[in-house]
């Protein structure tokens, strides 16, 4: 649990990719909730009511 | 005499400097009323589990171990997550989707905004963390308690208590930590950047099948979060359908005060002295800021690329509103317009990229668990 708080470059290493994926992964999940909140909104243009 | 008094003898300096970080916590609640509905519970919280031999927590006597309230409450409500995730249905009940549903782009920022948390894990594992441990520590981010919580938790993080502390403490000081890295990132002549409002109207079928899409694309890509993103939206489904009015006013209200009472008192379980007071909990407070800094300039930095290709520009301040902590950003945001000019009116897009930032930092925390765990 404690930490001697050397640089661990190594272990910086191994979380960049993981960094990379991360924000790659948020922007796609994004992407694909705001063109299915486009159709949505075509799709249901005037309908009001259900 | 010593069968009465001998327990003061008991006491640790330890225990008296976290008496003094409790009391910090409740006069900011009460003096400067920063997230008072938290902190109030966890800084008395600090001060009954940092009494010698409280009997709030679990102690360990020769006789055997006495279980304390706050443990089993721990157990019971958050070590299951059950706690953050009906938060998080009262959440979802408050939460008005329509500025985004009007203009659904403003999720980018959201997304853009989110920067923080992933360059926190980093800094986190450069630190000497291990992965799980930098990994909830960069949730700090998420500039949300619920998901802060449901994180640390699910990785099993020794530092639960500090992470909540510091994600409370940091969301309630946002209108403080903000301003200055809007102000670095951006030009007074972007600052200036006026933004009409065109109100559109969103169909009530749109409010209705919006949260039960987010939640399939959402546990489609990240299934651990599901529950955590599920939770919210059916918060905000049984707000938006309009038939049960009286379960939508329950969640907003009974619901999300109890829940906040219970997890305030019972996160100080985490905060015994022996446990709080290491070096790092100063490096996890270090980190959680870094969190929130790079969650603003991320989600300014967006805005001000966006501009390079559009015709009408954003004001990139909106960016900063990303960082989730809903709705004090949205505020921060529009104050900062109105300084600049008191006829630039940007409540209503930043409230619109502050509700996409509390989407887009679950997705986040969902992320998170996918590729660490």
């Amino acid at each position: 649990m404690f930490l001697d708080f050397a640089f661990n470059v190594k272990s910086l290493s191994e979380t960049l990719p993981v960094m990379g994926k991360g924000m790659l992964g948020i922007f796609t999940v994004t992407g694909v909730i705001i063109l299915s909140m486009y159709a949505l909104e075509k799709l249901t243009n005037g309908k009001n009511e259900v | 005499m010593y069968e009465l008094f001998g327990n003061v003898l008991n006491l640790e300096w330890k225990m008296v400097v976290m008496w003094v970080i409790g009391a910090i916590l409740i006069y900011l609640a009460i003096k400067k009323e920063m997230e008072p509905a938290l902190l109030l519970p966890i800084g008395f919280g600090a001060i009954l589990v940092n009494l010698p031999f409280s009997g709030a927590v679990t102690q360990f006597y020769p006789t055997g171990a006495e279980e304390g309230i706050l443990d089993s409450l721990f157990d019971f409500g958050i070590a299951n997550e059950l706690f953050p995730l009906l938060l998080f249905i009262g959440i979802g009940a408050m939460i008005d989707f329509g500025p985004l549903l009007s203009n659904p782009k403003l999720m980018l920022f959201g997304a853009a905004a989110q920067f923080g948390i992933f360059f926190t894990f980093s800094v986190a594992a450069l630190f000497g963390f291990d992965i799980k441990d930098a990994a909830s520590i960069s949730i700090i981010g998420a500039a949300d308690g619920p998901t802060s919580i449901f994180v640390a938790n699910f990785l099993e993080s020794n530092y639960i208590g500090p992470i909540i502390v510091c994600a409370y403490s940091y969301m309630a000081l946002v209108p403080i930590i903000q301003p200055p890295f809007i102000k670095l990132c951006t030009t007074k002549k972007e600052r200036l950047i006026r933004m009409p409002y065109k109100a559109r109207e969103v169909s009530r079928l749109t409010r209705i099948l919006f949260p039960i899409i987010i939640t399939v694309i959402t546990g489609l890509v990240s299934p651990r979060s599901v529950a955590l993103i599920g939770f919210l939206m059916f918060g905000n489904l049984i707000r938006e359908c309009l038939v049960v009015n009286s379960l939508s006013e329950s969640a907003q209200n009974m619901l999300a005060n109890l829940i906040t009472l219970l997890l305030g008192i019972t996160v100080a379980a985490k905060m015994r002295a022996d446990d709080f007071l290491a070096k790092e909990t100063l490096v996890i407070l270090g980190l959680g800021l870094v969190a929130f800094i790079f969650d603003t300039i991320g989600g300014v930095m967006f805005a001000k690329f966006l501009n390079l290709f559009l015709k009408q520009k954003i004001n990139p301040m909106i960016g900063a509103a990303g960082i989730s902590a809903f709705p004090m950003s949205a505020r921060v945001v529009h104050k900062m317009g109105l300084e600049e000019d008191n006829q630039n009116f940007l409540l209503m897009h930043s409230t619109g990229v502050n509700v996409s930032g509390q989407i887009a930092s679950v997705i986040a925390g969902g992320l998170i668990l996918n590729l660490v765990s």
